[in-house]
């Protein structure tokens, strides 16, 4: 059976009927059976699940990180089920963001040299309007000199989230970006992707296993053995965290 | 311990192959060498035993001028016919034959002198022959003083058949022969050793090659059965006196084969000096994969720290991999030298000494165990500061964050400039006196000293020359990726000066000395004509005359070049025609005396020899010359010596005593107004019999002379190809090194939208950076090493310093290609990389 969520009209990105299985034969192992799901445009979207559920590889095949075995992947109106290299970098160049667990930020650049990196690397103009409205959101206004190792985690997982942000993407896809930080360091960055979401209407995906992580999004989608189980539209963490704990205890 | 080590190094086969093979190719230039020396040896040693089978004894008059190591047929005077007389009445002695030897050489059918790659062009007279070698395959001996009989070797070179014509030129002038036959040697070998031989009728062969009847060039003596060498040689030499030497055919083998393999000794050494250099590049690189290596496994060896292991077993984890990769590297070397040095033994023998019979390929202990040695010992020495950094990690770095500080570069830079010091003042030691191993060593040091300076040096020039090819992103990631560790950029770039020194210090050398030659000829030399031969080659006096009366002519001159005994000193000197003439052509200035004043029993002396033998105008010196008794000279005229003219000149009438009554050397003035071209038109016909002797203008002769240092930097150019392409390897090793290294970072560019092309070049750029900075390392290293050589050698004539500007811009140039093309293996490697994957490796 599956369970088809989400049915609002304006869809940043959106995956239809997507099965996604590793290895062959004896050894396979179905990541994803048939999940089709529709992220909402201008929302903050938490995708959970216990581990091996199949969270992290619904968001690469999102992203366009990953191929589907069969189904379909459309971010915006492009489809992205069967685009090669090349449209899948300019995929990646105009119309998604990545927040990474490790921050992955070149040590050989300044913190703003960072944050323009995917519009230098496309060949984009910089707006410089937005950019300073992004850095004065991530509160780095007097850190863009620095390089990432004279920063703390928080600082470069922010640098991290402007640099997904800087270039306007249609989705932005973070994957566990709490994973690697402090509880407060992790607080600002999970509110400052609620404020992006909410403020800019920047589509946001995270990927998370932490309750309270979660809580900070407009929509929280369950998934266990590699489907969509649940949905929870404004959760609180108390609501998050029980769902787990029903996830935990299995679904038939 | 061992069994972590094995499993480290077979999960790193890449790197394990990339580092091994610079040592492979080390190795193999020194397998090579030996190899390739030893089957030479084995094969000239077969073919001298074959030259003197059936020769048990020969005899020869006594060389009056001791100490040349030339071919004794050149300086030794003829035997007189009793000698042979003498020797067939000697008791035991079965066979005596006469030999009538000299050089002959053969005008092919193009009008140009038949050449061989050194081995000698020789006639002799058809007679019987005691080594029963011989074997005549067609037409028959040669009769009267028009016919002669040719070598295999010769007839095919020349495509002379039975019947043609050929012309011949001996001491007696260009004389036209029919080939009456074509001989060859047992097993259907063309020639022994790849020589040129042509056999006159006994009568002719005395009258062109000796100058008359009744004189040899030596007695060769066959023993009667039972009767052994040393006794023959004792007898004959009791029987004919002190004037003449008598040697058996085992020692004249030796002797020649002696000679033979002095030579080959001396290429020997030139080789294995190439490889040392090929070894001492692979040593950086092998340095500089451990150290990156360490650096990568940092976690895991602290991680085997936490869990117990020792200091000394973490150094000892990573001089075993070492080890491992020495031993595989050196057989692999090996087996590979010994190809390398089969093939080159059977080009040498193919292009370079004619038909020489090669002996089996063998495998000489000293390749062996100089293989081993080696290929182990570099390896190890370069593992050595990587293991004891490697035993430094502390166990707690397993726990944090792979991050690999910069450490501070004072250690390095003092050391560096310390050894950079030491290596400068052996070097300018060992120039000033002259003592080569302090030159090398100097330079050795030197570049160890430059190498460790080059992280400090790095940051700045890798700045500048990134700049230039970072117009774009990609540009400038891979300028700033180069700028990153500046230690392993600087090892790596260090590795690519070294080649690029040492040919650049050679280039300086030879474009100084082609200048200086330029120079001399220009300052010095007013003649506007110059008569020499190629290869020893002589000309008539009476041709000189010729010249001199040749309208348009104002004056030449020439002289005979010989070995004589000057106070017991053997140096080579001129007999000159007209020493007025030769004062005024070259520009000598008379310091004592006056040059009109050289005749008869008198001598020119430089300064610079008067001095050292304290000698003064009046002096007297004793002169033995080839021929004749040794006689008291006194000295005429002492005169600064210049870039043409130096040691001792006696007048012409000497010239009677030279082993060549013939002129060496010509010069000739053209009277004003008259072109140059207009009597060289009008003096070359006088030579046309001689094509060996060229009539040059100045400029044609100032070419000539430098384009012998062309061939000269070619194969320098060509043997230090090997260290720059080990340098190569280094360039590649790193990058792909730093590309697993930087895998998540490539993986995440990627993910922000880098295309696979940016990615390509950003590694390009990467790449390029580090081989141009390593070329502006060794174009002024190299610069530095050439300019000490050229002022050490100011006083052997090297007086100008030249710079070879365009070659420098060539050898940037290529090290930018280079670094491109190294960078295409890891480049593609980096576009192709699974983003996902990438992004999540650790």
């Amino acid at each position: 059976m599956t369970v088809t969520v989400g049915t609002s009209t304006s869809t940043a990105a959106r995956a239809v009927g997507v099965t996604k299985v590793y290895g062959s034969g004896e050894a396979a192992v179905t990541a994803l059976d048939g999940v089709s799901v529709d992220i909402e445009r201008g929302r903050f979207t938490a995708i959970m699940g216990p581990s091996g559920s199949g969270k992290s590889t619904l968001m690469h095949c999102l992203a366009g990180l990953d191929d589907v075995d069969s189904g379909e992947v459309f971010v915006g109106d492009a489809r992205v089920t069967g685009l090669r290299d090349k449209g899948l970098t300019d995929l990646r160049r105009t119309k998604v963001g990545f927040v990474f667990q490790q921050f992955n930020l070149l040590p050989t650049l300044t913190a703003e040299e960072n944050i323009l990196l995917p519009l230098a690397i496309g060949g984009r103009k910089v707006d410089r309007a937005w950019f300073d409205t992004v850095v004065d959101t991530v509160g780095l206004r007097d850190r863009l000199g620095h390089r990432p190792t004279q920063l703390s985690g928080g600082q470069q997982q922010r640098v991290a989230c402007a640099r997904a942000l800087v270039g306007r993407p249609d989705v932005v896809f973070a994957d566990e970006p709490t994973g690697n930080l402090d509880s407060r360091s992790g607080a600002e960055v999970l509110g400052f992707l609620q404020r992006s979401a909410q403020e800019f209407g920047q589509t946001v995906v995270m990927v998370t296993h932490d309750a309270n992580a979660a809580s900070y999004a407009d929509r929280v989608v369950f998934l266990a053995d590699g489907r969509i189980v649940r949905e929870l539209v404004e959760p609180t963490a108390e609501a998050v965290l029980d769902t787990m704990k029903h996830l935990d205890g299995g679904v038939a | 311990m061992f069994r972590a080590t094995l499993k480290s190094l077979m999960a790193r086969k890449l790197r394990l192959l990339l580092s091994g093979l610079s040592v492979v190719l080390g190795v193999m230039f020194v397998s090579g060498s030996f190899v390739l020396t030893d089957t030479l040896d084995r094969s000239f040693d077969s073919l001298f035993s074959s030259v003197y089978t059936g020769v048990d004894a020969q005899v020869t008059t006594k060389p009056k001028v001791q100490g040349g190591d030339g071919d004794p047929e050149s300086s030794a005077a003829a035997l007189p016919a009793s000698v042979l007389e003498t020797v067939r009445g000697v008791d035991g002695v079965r066979a005596v034959v006469g030999d009538v030897v000299g050089p002959a050489r053969a005008i092919g059918k193009n009008g140009k002198v038949l050449t061989t790659s050194g081995a000698p062009r020789l006639g002799d007279a058809w007679a019987e022959d005691l080594s029963g070698q011989r074997v005549l395959r067609e037409g028959r001996a040669p009769e009267g003083d028009r016919e002669v009989v040719l070598g295999g070797f010769l007839a095919k070179s020349g495509g002379f058949a039975v019947g043609d014509e050929v012309a011949v030129l001996t001491a007696a002038p260009k004389q036209t022969y029919e080939v009456v036959g074509v001989f060859g040697y047992q097993g259907g070998r063309d020639s022994l050793g790849g020589e040129m031989s042509i056999s006159f009728s006994p009568a002719t062969a005395h009258r062109v090659l000796l100058g008359g009847p009744d004189t040899y060039t030596s007695v060769t003596v066959q023993a009667a059965d039972g009767v052994p060498q040393d006794v023959v040689r004792d007898r004959v030499a009791a029987a004919i006196g002190a004037d003449y030497q008598v040697k058996t055919g085992t020692e004249l083998a030796k002797a020649q084969t002696d000679s033979i393999g002095e030579g080959l000794k001396f290429f020997n050494y030139i080789l294995l000096g190439f490889a040392g250099i090929a070894l001492f590049v692979g040593a950086f690189i092998i340095f500089n994969t451990f150290s990156i290596i360490v650096a990568q496994r940092t976690k895991e060896l602290a991680l085997m720290r936490a869990m117990g292991a020792s200091r000394r077993q973490m150094m000892v984890s990573v001089v075993l991999e070492a080890l491992v990769i020495g031993v595989v590297a050196s057989v692999v070397g090996l087996g590979a030298g010994v190809g390398v040095g089969a093939l080159l033994a059977r080009l040498f023998a193919t292009f370079g000494g004619g038909s020489l019979q090669l002996a089996s390929i063998g495998l000489p202990a000293a390749a062996v165990v100089s293989s081993f040695a080696v290929g182990i010992l570099v390896t190890m020495a370069a593992s050595v500061f990587p293991a004891v950094r490697a035993s430094r990690i502390a166990p707690v770095a397993a726990m944090r964050e792979a991050a690999t500080p910069d450490r501070p570069l004072t250690k390095p830079t003092v050391a560096g400039a310390a050894l950079s010091a030491t290596g400068g003042t052996l070097l300018g030691i060992g120039l000033a006196n002259g003592v080569l191993w302090m030159v090398f060593s100097g330079i050795l040091v030197a570049f160890l000293g430059v190498a460790l300076l080059t992280p400090l040096i790095s940051k700045p020039v890798v700045a500048v020359i990134g700049g230039l090819l970072s117009w774009s992103t990609p540009g400038t990631l891979g300028r700033r990726n180069s700028a990153r560790n500046p230690r392993r950029t600087a090892i790596t770039a260090a590795a690519l000066m070294v080649g690029i020194a040492l040919i650049t210090g050679v280039s300086i050398v030879l474009t100084s000395a082609t200048a200086s030659i330029t120079k001399v000829a220009d300052s010095q030399i007013s003649a506007d004509l110059i008569i020499s031969g190629e290869e020893g080659a002589t000309f008539e006096p009476a041709v000189l005359d010729r010249v001199r009366s040749t309208p348009g002519v104002e004056s030449a001159f020439g002289f005979y070049s010989d070995y004589a005994a000057v106070d017991g000193d053997r140096m080579h000197l001129q007999a000159v025609t007209d020493f007025p003439a030769m004062q005024r052509l070259f520009g000598l200035r008379a310091t004592a005396g006056s040059f009109a004043d050289v005749t008869g029993r008198t001598v020119a002396m430089a300064e610079e020899t008067a001095k050292a033998k304290n000698l003064g105008v009046g002096s007297t010196v004793t002169v033995q010359l080839a021929k004749g008794e040794q006689q008291t000279y006194s000295v005429a005229v002492i005169y600064a010596k210049n870039g043409v003219m130096d040691g001792v000149q006696l007048s012409a009438a000497a010239a009677a005593d030279f082993s060549s009554a013939e002129l060496t050397d010509a010069f000739a003035k053209v009277a004003a107004g008259t072109p140059v071209a207009d009597v060289q038109h009008r003096v070359e016909p006088l030579f046309a019999d001689n094509p060996e002797v060229s009539v040059q203008d100045r400029s044609a002769f100032v070419r000539q002379q430098a384009a012998q240092l062309d061939t000269v930097l070619l194969m320098v150019q060509i043997l230090l190809a090997l260290a720059i392409l080990i340098a190569v390897l280094g360039v590649v090793n790193t990058l792909a090194l730093s590309v697993v290294e930087r895998t998540r970072e490539l993986g995440m560019l990627r993910a922000i939208g880098m295309r696979r092309a940016q990615v390509m070049r950003m590694i390009i750029v990467e790449s390029v950076v580090i081989s141009v900075f390593g070329a502006l390392l060794g174009l002024l290293v190299g610069s530095g090493l050439g300019v000490a050589t050229v002022r050490a050698l100011r006083d052997q004539g090297i007086t100008e310093l030249g710079f070879p500007w365009a070659r420098m811009g060539t050898y940037l140039a290529v090290a930018a290609v280079i670094g491109v093309v190294a960078a295409i293996l890891p480049a593609i490697r980096a576009a192709r990389l699974n983003v996902l994957n990438a992004i999540s490796y650790e």
